[in-house]
């Protein structure tokens, strides 16, 4: 699947030092990450302020009527400037959390973020974590026993989620479970992320928004986890002819002792990185799905800036999301380099 | 027992024809491979002859003919939209968009992939090494979230989401190449040519890009599937060409007009099931290609 970046792939072809311990893989990841971040932040100024050719007309797009608003908003950004001076400001602007003020909501960009994603990790982290442990128990039973019905039913219904749009799942699941289908009733909300009249923090409360958030995650969760059994089959499979599973066998243990504490925990290796490194698809459905269950994330903040259109948000945004997965798989790498020495040759 | 005097070119048809049967017939066992090529016929067949299927009247707001939302019915067999339009012929025309937007990015994303992989593959050195890092750090970006930022800041048409979905997801086949690259690269009949006489070009077309094809066909596939589920995507996000029906755009008609609300199924459901139906026919067909190509995986399934 391509959508599943391998970093045994990405690393191929890099010469083999011999010798060379931890910390120099750690080094030369941090740094991979240092210029994925430098060529992100580039990139960023030239999306936003190089490639539409009137940086004035796209950021504040429609909203200057008059030359002076115009000249206004140019010297108020630095767009009069040289192009190497303005870079150096948006450098400096951007390293110092300034992303610019929204045009929609007239507050900075940064506070919105702020206000906005805490729903986002909640929403992402519990489906992460809910698809990555189903995920890898379908994985591991349809691997185990492959060729069964249990594995066709578990690979066809996999393969299935990986082609289904996310957010159309989620539509699904509003129509039969919270709109109902003829005779039954809906059972959850429509959306939002709590009711209006409770009081957030207070247990009601925490019940009210767990309702809320039910179909949302169990839409995400479905989407995800078909990665994460994809993986965790073909892995588990790579393992099964082993001859040190047959040794297990042969010193008597039992079949469950031998999948359990020999086969999987090698196999679990590449699928471990795999739930790191799909975080960027994981951003990507937050966006859509947040969007449908209208749940305020950073998701929803996105879309609605696209149809104003809100260039500093969406810069915004698209900042801070792709900083996040630049982390995260940094975190995945050095997590991996500590978990098996061969990578870091 | 005379052997009949074959030209080397007439040798070299008949090896390919033999190695094309041997594969086709080695595609025959994947039955979801088949299923999924069956599949692909069909709604290609039903693009190509959307004219004849469906008039394209029946795309017009103006022409509309049906009310608002009804269900189905002998007259419309998949109901009418909120402009009253048959669903039914929505979805014929809209099977063009979403497979030619498909093709297009795949053409787009195989071709600076190819081009990136083999050049940094082949050459190495500082050119390859700049290449390959440019590769990684377009790889981690999250790509339909640079899709939407790049949709965003150009007027939509078909070109431009085409081209979006294309440049942003490029990096993945760039590395599969790049690996290919360096393994063919260091065998020896390579390097017979090279002392032979024979130019970098010479040496990429005659043998690098042969070898490396195979791997860029089965790719290929699979980019299919998530270019069209992108176009999905961004059309339902209202990134798509206004003037053209799509089934994202479909979806994010009925979405907007809340057919989740009324219970109008008929327009929520099929564009979807045809997303989901073109895309894992793509993918399976994919799979199985690559099982074929790569004997490693085979006895796999």
């Amino acid at each position: 699947m391509s959508v599943v970046s391998e970093p045994a792939l990405a690393s191929a072809g890099a010469p083999v030092r011999r010798g060379s311990g931890y910390l120099r893989f750690a080094a030369t990841r941090v740094a991979g990450s240092l210029g994925s971040l430098a060529f992100l932040l580039v990139l960023n100024f030239f999306l936003f302020r190089v490639l539409p050719g009137d940086p004035a007309r796209t950021l504040g797009r429609g909203r200057f009527t008059t030359q002076e608003q115009l000249d206004a908003f140019n010297a108020a950004y630095g767009l009069d400037q040289p192009m190497l001076q303005q870079f150096v400001t948006y450098l400096r602007t951007t390293l110092h959390g300034d992303l610019g003020i929204s045009l929609k909501y007239r507050v900075p960009v940064t506070e919105l973020i702020a206000d906005r994603i805490g729903p986002t990790l909640l929403l992402v982290g519990t489906s992460t974590v809910l698809a990555a442990v189903i995920g890898i128990w379908l994985g591991v039973h349809s691997a185990w026993r492959h060729g069964s019905r249990f594995d066709r039913f578990a690979t066809g219904s996999s393969l299935t989620l990986y082609s289904m749009p996310e957010w159309w799942l989620g539509l699904l699941l509003i129509v039969v479970l919270a709109v109902g289908v003829g005779p039954v009733p809906g059972l959850f909300p429509t959306g939002g992320l709590h009711s209006v009249d409770v009081d957030v923090w207070s247990f009601a409360g925490v019940l009210d928004t767990a309702w809320h958030l039910v179909l949302p995650v169990a839409t995400l969760t479905l989407a995800y986890l078909a990665d994460y059994a994809m993986v965790m089959r073909s892995s588990l499979l790579d393992e099964i002819g082993a001859d040190y599973l047959t040794t297990a066998r042969a010193t008597g243990l039992r079949e469950a002792q031998v999948r359990n504490r020999h086969a999987v925990r090698n196999a679990l290796l590449p699928t471990t990185t795999v739930v790191a490194l799909n975080i960027g698809f994981i951003v990507t459905g937050a966006i859509t799905v947040e969007t449908v269950f209208s749940i305020p994330g950073l998701g929803l903040l996105a879309t609605e800036a696209l149809s104003v259109p809100d260039y500093w948000v969406l810069q915004g945004t698209f900042l801070v999301s792709a900083t996040a997965v630049i982390g995260l798989n940094l975190v995945a790498n050095l997590v991996y380099g500590l978990l098996d020495p061969r990578v870091r040759a | 027992m005379s052997a009949p005097t074959l030209t080397p070119g007439a040798l070299a048809r008949r090896r390919r024809a033999e190695s094309w049967r041997r594969g086709w017939s080695e595609f025959r066992t994947h039955r979801s491979g088949l299923v999924g090529l069956g599949v692909l016929v069909v709604f290609v067949l039903v693009a190509l002859l959307a004219p004849v299927l469906a008039d394209s009247d029946g795309l017009s707001v103006t022409k509309a003919t049906g009310g608002v939302l009804e269900a189905p019915s002998a007259q419309y067999w998949l109901g009418t939209d909120d402009n009253g339009r048959s669903v039914l012929t929505l979805l014929i025309w809209g099977s063009q968009v979403s497979l030619m937007v498909g093709l297009l990015a795949t053409v787009i994303s195989m071709g600076i992939g190819t081009l990136v992989g083999l050049v940094s593959g082949y050459f190495g050195g500082v050119l390859g090494q700049v290449l390959f890092r440019v590769t990684e750090w377009v790889l981690v970006l999250p790509q339909l979230v640079l899709a939407i930022v790049l949709a965003s800041l150009f007027d939509p048409s078909l070109l431009v989401i085409s081209a979006v979905i294309g440049v942003t997801s490029w990096p993945g086949t760039a590395l599969l190449i790049r690996a290919q690259t360096l393994s063919v690269k260091e065998r020896a009949y390579l390097e017979r040519s090279r002392v032979l006489g024979a130019g970098h070009l010479h040496l990429l077309r005659r043998h690098v890009l042969p070898n490396v094809v195979p791997m860029v066909f089965a790719n290929t596939t699979l980019t299919v599937a998530i270019a069209i589920l992108n176009e999905t995507t961004l059309s339902f996000l209202g990134l798509g060409d206004p003037t053209r029906v799509s089934w994202g755009s479909m979806l994010e008609d009925a979405f907007s007009v809340g057919a989740i609300t009324t219970g109008s199924w008929w327009y929520l459901l099929p564009p979807g099931l045809c997303v989901v139906g073109v895309v894992l026919a793509f993918t399976l067909v994919g799979q199985a290609l690559e099982s074929v190509l790569d004997p490693r995986l085979r006895g796999r399934r």
